[in-house]
């Protein structure tokens, strides 16, 4: 078997954790298949970034040039094109992130290696490459196996892998950019800051997490004052932000906030991974919605199968009487 | 293909019909590798709606033609007709039951099929489907037809003939970068607030034509695979939940008991 590659992704000057997962996962890998790790890392004054990797992996290819300085999809794919092809590895292993989800499919396509997105896990059952992915929104998972080919790339989904600590001492191999400017088709311009709200979701202890099950605008009202009774700050999955009825800095998952509060009440949120990623640490989890299957109850420590509004009501009375 | 431009006017949004499946019971069928369709409800994939919204938002600032692509069963055209009585002009639905199994690569081939003999300034899709979630399509897509692309749009402005993007990345920052047309972009939800159609323009949707195309036109032997479903199972859960239960009332007392307990109020 040819090498493992993980591609190291980082941001505004910091190597982001999916990388450490990346590699973790490539580590386990390339033990099972009899082969080393070699982390690809493209960027820009990427020294102290190698210093942060060189304990993960066999080998480094360090591209650095100023063109590589923040991640641009087709840049990256240029420069990834010409290693994969030179290097063969068996599987390249790249974040389901925002940055993976530019790449992946592209990189892939124009390799005309197969691969799949948001893998949560991988196994060679009898030399065949099989990966576990979630659909039907989170309902089911399924096994996918692949068209052969020597070479596969695979997106892992954030957070999967619990990166685990090591004490590799890499070899680092300097490798001149293919490329010194930015296409003249795709230009990147700048990062744009979250705006800051009224109500900071990270800093409360009890947090309570609305999404598609309050059906109405004018339900927040009822959940407003269940959170003042308990002493908690409102937040929201997805849909709600979109729908505007609650603003950005209150949405919790990999693309808004990610909090840990004591206890996080989840009412109507059916449990997109993508909210999971914002919440599951929090120390308790309590999950009201009336779908039993709903993804949210493999998360919660507590789980109540019944309509929000039925039991809402009520809760905030025994809240108050226990409160006194 | 990949050059510099800017106006955006004629538009394809490929779309796809899906089964509702975040608030439904999901099961296997015999099978193994789908699922049992006939108690579930299909509508457009929710990214989607947002792409069909862009498109008529530019449309009625910048004037042009929007054509709706959907690789799709012949239910499909119920989900083309309500794109067409929002705003689209042509709709064309690519036969899924002539192609068999399908996967990203398989889709965005197909769709690129149709797609290079129709002019266009941008592609629009999802950014993600809500039931296999693959996040493949329209990237592929762009890499198939060569034309730059960027995912998880939240943003589309055209000033001075330059397209002016907004990427969604993770913790609520964003990405500004210019992109020259033609390009793709994948739709984030709330881009917009999507319309919904008037019972009028519904009415006069039922009468238009919608273009189809199968396996006369497409030559199957060209069509690749990446992967296949070996088989779906209910994912196990990570913590042991504590379902409590009876009335409002009693499960209330419970709940509220178990929060005193943890010394939280």
């Amino acid at each position: 078997m040819s090498e493992i590659f993980a591609l190291i992704e980082h941001r505004q000057g910091a190597i982001r954790d999916v990388s450490y997962e990346l590699m973790t996962c490539g580590r386990i890998l390339a033990e099972k298949l009899n082969t080393k790790l070699t982390a690809i890392l493209l960027g820009y004054n990427t020294q102290k970034f190698v210093e942060s990797v060189k304990s993960q992996a066999h080998r480094i290819l360090v591209i650095d040039n100023e063109v590589l300085k923040e991640f641009n999809a087709e840049s990256y794919q240029i420069t990834l094109s010409k290693i994969i092809k030179k290097e063969n590895p068996s599987i390249t292993l790249i974040g389901h992130t925002a940055f993976g989800m530019d790449l992946c499919p592209a990189l892939a396509t124009q390799l005309n290696i197969p691969f799949t997105t948001d893998c949560l896990n991988m196994e060679m059952v009898d030399r065949n490459l099989i990966v576990t992915r979630q659909m039907y929104d989170g309902k089911l998972n399924a096994k996918v196996k692949f068209r052969k080919n020597p070479s596969y790339i695979l997106s892992l989904r954030a957070g999967c892998f619990p990166a685990e600590d090591c004490s590799l001492n890499a070899e680092i191999v300097n490798i001149e950019s293919p490329i010194t400017t930015e296409p003249d088709y795709r230009k990147f311009v700048e990062y744009i800051e979250a705006a800051v709200g009224d109500v900071d979701i990270t800093k409360a202890d009890i947090v309570i997490g609305v999404g598609r099950g309050i059906k109405e605008k004018e339900n927040l009202t009822i959940v407003e004052e269940f959170a003042d009774t308990i002493g908690g700050v409102v937040a929201c999955s997805r849909p709600i932000v979109d729908a505007e009825w609650l603003p950005k800095d209150r949405q919790v998952g990999s693309s808004g906030k990610t909090i840990k509060p004591k206890l996080y009440i989840a009412m109507g949120i059916s449990g997109a991974f993508q909210h999971i990623m914002g919440m599951k640490s929090s120390d308790t989890i309590i999950a009201i919605n009336k779908d039993p299957n709903a993804p949210i109850f493999n998360e919660a420590d507590y789980g109540i199968v019944d309509d929000l509004f039925k039991v809402l009501p009520v809760l905030k009375d025994k809240i108050l009487e226990m409160k006194h | 293909m990949k050059k510099n431009g800017g106006l955006i006017v004629d538009i394809i949004v490929c779309i796809k019909r899906v089964p509702q499946t975040a608030e439904a019971e999901v099961k296997t069928d015999s099978s193994g590798k789908d699922i049992e369709k006939d108690r579930l409800t299909f509508d457009i994939n929710e990214s989607d709606t947002y792409g069909l919204e862009e498109a008529v938002l530019l449309k009625e600032k910048f004037g042009g033609i929007i054509t709706v692509i959907s690789l799709g069963y012949p239910d499909t055209e119920d989900t083309l007709r309500i794109a067409l009585a929002k705003g689209a002009d042509t709709a064309i639905r690519i036969k899924a039951e002539d192609f068999e199994e399908l996967d990203g690569l398989k889709t965005a081939q197909l769709l690129r099929t149709v797609i290079k003999d129709i002019h266009f300034d941008v592609i629009f899709t999802g950014c993600i489907a809500t039931d296999d979630a693959y996040s493949q399509v329209g990237v592929t897509l762009a890499e198939l037809l060569n034309i730059p692309h960027a995912t998880l749009v939240t943003k589309i402005e055209v000033n001075n003939n330059i397209t002016h993007i907004h990427r969604e990345l993770e913790g609520g920052l964003l990405e500004h970068l210019e992109i020259s047309t033609p390009a793709l972009f994948t739709i984030q939800t709330g881009i917009n607030v999507p319309r919904y159609a008037s019972l009028i323009a519904i009415r006069r949707a039922a009468r238009k034509e919608i273009k189809l195309v199968g396996q006369n036109e497409i030559n199957k032997n060209e069509l690749l695979l990446n992967t296949q479903i070996d088989k779906l199972f209910v994912p196990p859960a990570t913590k042991q939940v504590e379902i409590l239960t009876g009335s409002p009332s009693e499960v209330s007392t419970k709940l509220a008991s178990i929060i005193k307990e943890k010394g939280l109020i």
